[in-house]
């Protein structure tokens, strides 16, 4: 059974061709054939992510136009032989494609692969319906600030108008120490506003800017934000995982000087 | 000394973005927006004026929301209050 997931939030930046990147190269890590597509219309930044950017020769548009056929467009991931990539068209606009035809193409796509992982462009407009038209379930990224969260909980409504039930909940950038001094909502908080299950929270971790810079994906990888998306993708799996430990211990030192500052 | 009273006082600001983010979400889900709250505000106030001098810059319009009772869903709830002057009829029949 395939599995159509699309990544969204409404607001941009909040982190979702990272999650998209990270959940995929995670579910083809613990042997799943996945496909990742970048839906942003004109926007393109999957590929850099990913490290596939030298690549490309065909893109969404074009499979969708006819211009080429699927496999000439999908690029195989440098680590894992079952991770592909369809990468988005830099030079058309959101209406070179309708929800229609993003339909067909993922429908193709369920027959050949387990995950299908759509990452969705900011916004609500057309690159909005055009990436939710064949999706099975969705990932709400957040981060804990209010404008996140509004346009949040605005996407999770236009989800389910469009009679998409199954919608799970990441929170990403948590720090901990400032959630600790009450200075940022707690996850507990951010489920709680938005009422949706949460499938996972990422740290605030450099190592995330670090990878993007090499253009490689650090799920799996030994620091919290690659454990945090791996503990996603075994929930996403059906195994059952506590959250990751973001609170690091702070010596009592480093706990008193913070402290000294505030006041 | 004035840092240590406003490190005393000073209310956690996530816990001030919870609440700011819950009013606006409830008022955001049911699509009421400003606007709608502004012209009600002026009926409300056309209507209250025929029997009350009221104070119309005090007066405090807002959704909220509350529990309803015997289930526990949570349901909106416009708030309003008007600061009252005078009345301007006494014992209408």
């Amino acid at each position: 059974m395939s599995e159509v997931i699309v990544v969204t939030s409404g607001k941009g930046g909040v982190g979702k061709t990272t999650t998209s990147a990270n959940v995929g190269t995670g579910l083809a890590m613990m042997g799943a054939k996945v496909v990742l597509i970048d839906t942003d219309i004109g926007l393109r930044n999957l590929d850099v992510v990913m490290g596939l950017e030298n690549r490309i020769v065909y893109n969404l548009v074009d499979v969708v136009e006819g211009n080429c056929r699927m496999k000439q467009a999908l690029i195989k991931d440098k680590r894992y032989p079952n991770l592909f990539l369809l990468p988005s068209a830099q030079t058309k606009d959101k209406s070179a494609v309708t929800p229609g035809q993003m339909q067909k193409l993922v429908d193709d796509l369920r027959e050949e692969f387990d995950y299908v992982l759509l990452d969705c462009p900011a916004g609500i407009e057309q690159g909005f319906k055009n990436a939710i038209a064949g999706a099975d379930r969705a990932f709400v990224v957040t981060t804990p600030e209010v404008s996140a969260i509004r346009d949040a909980d605005r996407i999770i409504g236009l989800l389910e108008t469009e009679g998409i039930t199954k919608i799970d909940l990441i929170v990403n950038r948590v720090r901990m120490d400032m959630v600790r001094r009450g200075d940022m909502m707690s996850i507990e908080d951010v489920t709680d506003i938005l009422g949706i299950p949460l499938i996972g929270a990422i740290p605030d971790d450099e190592e995330i800017v670090i990878s993007t810079n090499q253009g490689e994906p650090l799920a799996g990888m030994n620091v919290p934000s690659g454990q945090a998306y791996l503990n996603i993708c075994k929930r996403v799996f059906g195994q059952e995982v506590p959250l990751v430990d973001m609170e690091k211990r702070r010596s009592f030192f480093a706990r008193f000087s913070g402290r000294l500052k505030r006041a | 000394m004035f840092r240590l009273i406003e490190f005393l006082t000073k209310k956690n600001s996530g816990t001030i973005a919870k609440k700011r983010l819950q009013l606006v979400l409830i008022a955001d889900r049911i699509g009421c927006t400003a606007e709608i709250l502004e012209m009600i505000k002026d009926d409300m106030i056309k209507a209250i004026s025929k029997y009350m001098e009221i104070d119309t810059a005090g007066l405090e319009i807002k959704i909220t929301q509350m529990e309803e009772k015997g289930c526990n869903e949570k349901i909106p709830v416009l708030y309003v209050s008007v600061p009252v002057r005078v009345m301007l009829t006494k014992g209408i029949c």
